[in-house]
């Protein structure tokens, strides 16, 4: 008895990873092939791109599109600029968002449900029906910085931050997970006079964790891989440029796909590793919540 | 739920009004701005003082009539049949370019139906805008339940106490952390008429007797490509919330479960599903609103043809107020797709709220 | 190409450098479309910094842009009233920048330029606007051996193939059974290539985008006789099986010549020396008369100065300054374009009397039409885009051209007729 068993165990376990396995090959093979083209010289990437070459590095191996890449564009510059708007807006989105999300869920006041809608319902207005009147606002919007006062967030970071930072995905994806928290906590914290700012700050953010983990990967993808049109028109100084303005350096009529791979590659890979980092901070969070009983 | 210890007008606008207020100057404000452009002829670029046009834009885009052709008649009075017997009509041409029937000019078929021996004739003023609104319907149709259910059970496959787990959650979300606009790109090598690898792997699969299907260059094959493509890209993004959602679930439901005896759908039916609720209703909307936005896909694969079977409307959008110039046009759509949408969600959170 | 990396990024690091050194004199900024383009980066940045050096006061500062967005930003950043001095504007664009009041007249007259392609001029409601330093030109490409062997006359540009000759040829490349495609267009490159390049082949069979007359409608020009003969015979193209349609492959379009699947190619000099290369007995035909007498595009980018310019001396001195026939040669040379002038193009290797490419600019100088001088130009560039494609996947001929004339007019009037009744 004991032995059929463990066999059957040992077989079923075997089939969850067939399953996995196949699957993730169906997720996996596009990276694989940009990855593996990036290595390979035009006639001969194109040549593969009809059989399973596609996804083996064969042929004619070298390094030559990254050099050329480089030479095309300053992509330091660009994935640098990505970084700094990504960081900033993601951080300053979750404070925002998470205190907006704490408010609607937690506090009763005046207006609160239809202001809830409000912002849902932003969610439907899609950025390109914006793009043009944002910056006719944009344009127009005062600044006080070091400089002193001036008019006009043109060819600037604040311009690719600020109108990002409060959205109603992030807003709306707390205002669902903190709804799973339970209520009884907080009112327990506020029976014993704890203030609001205290009841968010030690008790509801450190039982967020796979939420804020959640929030970050995907304003991060958001920023990251999302910004092309709206830098496109506010940002004129290649100085300022993000990754995804850059990829237009490579769409030339003649279009160089070695390095364009290259690019796509070299663009990527700050993503991933941002996203193997927050994984191993999610899975930790997991273990100390189980918050649901 | 109403209770003294939570109420607090105060906290609660200014723990909001950070974020809201936000949104209000960089969202709300301008698609009110966009709501006045749909009212009057602004082109992006003009000389021209702009005018206040009332509803005009909205009747350009919504104009739709029915015309009823009459079968041609030869000199006997009898009906002009082709070779294969089908009846003959006139053009719709003699009709929206006919200078007695002046209300018509400027429109074109949509679809017709043969109804008795006269055909029924929908002309709309803007055949492009109604297959686009068509077609947009059509992708969140197939796209939103696909992908959400795939998701799920992605984010329940992931979610095993297995060795080496993380590893296949990463490889999961790889598509996501790929740009869209990139991933379009590399799937046009992958649809490709003649040596692309679709074709190369299915021909491989039938030993050969597979025809290669020129994927994005049929009108009926391009639309499904395009949403194969898209529910393959954004599945690992809606797992991943999931998954946020599988975590709060606490582990002695599912303990309990064990003792008592549960099967797998029982375990799933009674604690899981429950457990997700939030994170469905969630789901649905974000997945229903990203669906309805559809853009970059078309924009790099199939610039809205071949015959406008690809057309959406935040790509019309974009096309008439940038490519043509058309910034008025471009808001109408775009505040019609609101409409849409605010109706849709709105019936949608009807049907999902808390019965009591 | 691979070869100048190092001095590339030399070259790229001082367009940045040099705007601080000089600071005695007036900073006169311009935008340029060529981001990422090595060459055309390079022989700019020749030209601004020997501009600096020879003189001093005025100081030019390039900021450059990926072309494919290039005109999204100027048109932003001109509602945000952002422009610069100086800004580099497709030819057949220009009417409209300049209707919309970004562009203003050169300070120079068009007797400066009087040696120069006429497609390299933009002039509008009589006004002198920009000036291109080169000018494009198309042709077909084909093989002389295949042409030999198939008993196909060679056309010449005083006696271009016919409308039958030339389905005669692309029958011919069928039947040979060597080619994927007899005929490649380019359906691949959508946007500028398609009223770029096939509306002269309109206006062969006698039509065209809209009436040059009046410029305030499209009737019985776009879907007249004329034209419904041009949409059969384009329809035809990709339903019999001549070419490959919209759904080809970039990078198909790219090299698919050169790599032998397609036996004839419609296409620019730009792409002419890679094919020089790829293929010995290239030879680039003239645009085959269709009734009217052959005809291909005309007008490249050219340099402008916006209105809102503080020193449009500054930045006229820098436009007369790029002029010179040792600059035309330079970007000749880079780009593979057309050089402006006769001078210039005789101090190239490829255009010199004898070159390889010497062809394309008497085919420049004979056949070029300018595309409609209109600002409403830029919105029908696009309905004949899309009708072109629509026809192409199979759309009735008669109503695709029918709707594409009302959307024209449409806009013509939206735009209180672009001020050409005035």
């Amino acid at each position: 008895m004991a032995a059929v068993s463990s066999d059957n165990r040992g077989l079923r376990l075997a089939i969850r990873y067939l399953v996995l396995c196949l699957v993730a090959l169906v997720f996996l093979f596009p990276l694989v092939f940009m990855l593996v083209s990036s290595l390979k010289p035009d006639a001969q990437l194109l040549r593969d791109t009809g059989s399973l070459r596609a996804f083996l590095p064969v042929g004619d191996i070298s390094l030559d599109n990254y050099r050329d890449a480089f030479a095309r564009a300053p992509i330091g510059r660009f994935v640098l600029n990505s970084i700094i708007v990504t960081v900033i807006t993601v951080t300053l989105s979750l404070i925002f968002c998470s205190l907006a999300a704490f408010s609607f869920v937690f506090l009763q006041w005046w207006g609160r449900a239809a202001l809830l809608a409000v912002v849902v319902s932003t969610l439907i207005i899609p950025f390109e029906t914006i793009a043009i009147p944002l910056l006719l606002i944009v344009s127009k919007l005062p600044w006080v910085g070091f400089e002193g006062y001036e008019v006009g967030w043109l060819n600037t970071y604040r311009v690719q931050i600020i109108p990002w930072i409060a959205d109603a995905l992030t807003i709306f994806l707390f205002v669902q997970y903190f709804k799973d928290l339970p209520r009884e906590l907080i009112e327990a914290a506020r029976v014993e006079g704890a203030s609001w700012g205290q009841i968010y700050w030690r008790i509801v953010i450190p039982l967020s964790g796979p939420v804020i983990a959640t929030g970050a990967i995907l304003k991060t993808l958001k920023m990251y891989n999302e910004q092309y049109l709206w830098p496109l028109i506010t940002v004129q100084s290649e100085a300022y440029r993000p990754v995804m303005v850059g990829l237009g350096y490579f769409f030339q009529l003649n279009i160089a796909w070695g390095e364009v791979m290259a690019y796509l590659s070299l663009i990527t890979v700050p993503v991933i590793v941002f996203y193997l980092i927050l994984q191993r901070a999610f899975i930790a969070s997991i273990a100390s919540t189980g918050v649901k009983g | 739920m109403t209770s003294k210890l939570t109420t607090s007008n105060r906290a609660g606008w200014s723990f909001v009004l950070p974020g809201f207020g936000l949104i209000a100057i960089f969202i709300i404000l301008p698609f009110f701005f966009a709501f006045y452009l749909s009212l009057t002829d602004q082109r992006l670029v003009s000389p021209n003082p702009t005018k206040w046009v009332g509803l005009e834009n909205y009747r350009d885009l919504l104009d739709v009539r029915i015309i009823t052709l009459a079968p041609e008649r030869d000199d006997t009075g009898a009906i002009v049949r082709n070779e294969s017997g089908a009846i003959e009509y006139p053009r719709v041409r003699t009709v929206t370019r006919n200078p007695e029937t002046p209300q018509y000019r400027g429109m074109r078929e949509w679809f017709s139906w043969q109804f008795g021996d006269n055909l029924k004739v929908v002309i709309a003023r803007d055949v492009v805008f109604m297959r686009a609104l068509v077609n947009t319907f059509l992708f969140v149709l197939f796209v939103a339940p696909i992908q959400a259910g795939l998701a799920l059970c992605l984010a329940l496959l992931i979610n095993q106490r297995l060795r080496g787990i993380n590893a296949f959650r990463a490889i999961y979300f790889m598509p996501v952390v790929i740009s869209i606009v990139v991933v379009s790109l590399l799937w046009r090598f992958i649809y490709d008429g003649n040596d692309g690898l679709l074709n190369e792997i299915l021909s491989w699969l039938t030993f050969g007797a597979w025809e290669p299907i020129d994927w994005l260059g049929r009108t009926d094959t391009a639309l499904p490509s395009i949403m194969a493509m898209s529910i393959w890209q954004a599945v690992g993004f809606h797992m991943v919330i999931w998954l946020a959602g599988l975590q709060t679930i606490s582990p002695t439901l599912y303990e309990a479960a064990k003792i008592e005896g549960a099967s797998k759908w029982q375990t799933f039916r009674y604690i899981t599903w429950p457990g997700l609720r939030n994170t469905a209703i969630l789901i649905l909307i974000v997945i229903t609103m990203q669906a309805f936005a559809v853009f970059a896909q078309i924009d790099v694969m199939t610039n809205g043809g071949p015959l406008d079977s690809t057309q959406t409307l935040v790509f019309q959008t974009v096309e008439r107020g940038y490519g043509k110039q058309d910034i008025s046009g471009g808001s109408t759509i775009s505040v019609i797709l609101f409409v849409i949408v605010l109706s849709i969600s709105l019936i949608q959170s009807w049907l999902t709220r808390e019965k009591r | 190409m691979k070869l100048r990396t190092g001095t590339l990024i030399a070259a790229l690091l001082s367009s940045t450098g040099f705007a601080s050194m000089a600071a005695a004199q007036t900073e006169v900024s311009m935008w340029y479309h060529g981001a990422g383009n090595r060459g055309e980066a390079e022989t700019l940045d020749r030209i601004v910094t020997d501009f600096n050096a020879s003189q001093g006061d005025w100081n030019v500062v390039v900021e450059s842009f990926p072309q494919d967005s290039y005109n999204d930003s100027v048109v932003a950043a001109a509602l945000a009233g952002d422009l610069p001095c100086i800004i580099d504007v497709d030819g057949p664009v220009m009417p409209n920048w300049a209707w919309s009041g970004y562009l203003q007249p050169l300070p120079f007259g068009e007797d400066r330029v009087s040696e120069f392609l006429p497609g390299t001029k933009g002039v509008w409601n009589g006004e002198f606007y920009s000036i291109g330093l080169w000018d494009a030109a198309v042709a077909v490409f084909a093989r002389q051996s295949d042409l030999d062997e198939w008993g196909v006359r060679t056309p010449t540009l005083d006696e271009p193939w016919t409308r039958e000759e030339f389905m005669g040829a692309l029958d011919a490349a069928k039947a040979s059974g060597k080619y994927e495609y007899a005929f490649d267009p380019g359906m691949a490159w959508t946007g500028e290539w398609y009223p770029y390049a096939f509306s002269p082949l309109l206006q062969s069979f006698g039509g065209d985008i809209v009436d040059r007359e009046t410029y305030m409608s499209a009737e019985g020009v776009l879907n007249g006789e004329a034209a419904l003969d041009f949409g059969e015979w384009w329809q035809s193209l990709f339903s019999e099986g001549y070419a490959p349609g919209t759904s080809q492959d970039p990078a198909d379009r790219d090299s698919g010549f050169n790599e032998g699947k397609y036996a004839f190619q419609w296409n620019g000099n730009w792409a002419a020396a890679a094919t020089l290369e790829a293929v010995e007995d290239v030879v680039f035909l003239p645009a085959p008369d269709f009734g009217n007498g052959g005809v291909i595009g005309a007008a490249s980018w050219q340099f402008g100065i916006s209105s809102t310019c503080e020193h449009p001396e500054g930045a006229a001195a820098w436009i007369e300054f790029a002029l010179q026939d040792e600059y035309l040669a330079a970007f000749s040379t880079t780009t593979g374009l057309i050089p402006a002038t006769a001078g210039a193009a005789a101090i190239t290797d490829t255009y010199s009397d004898g070159g390889p490419l010497e062809v394309f600019f008497s085919l420049s100088e004979e056949q070029a039409l300018v595309r409609p001088i209109s600002p409403g130009y830029v919105v029908a560039a696009k309905v004949f885009e899309k009708a072109l494609a629509d026809i192409a996947n199979g759309a009735d001929v008669q109503d695709t051209l029918d709707a594409a004339v009302d959307e024209i007019e449409a806009d013509i009037q939206a735009n209180q007729g672009y001020g050409h009744e005035g």
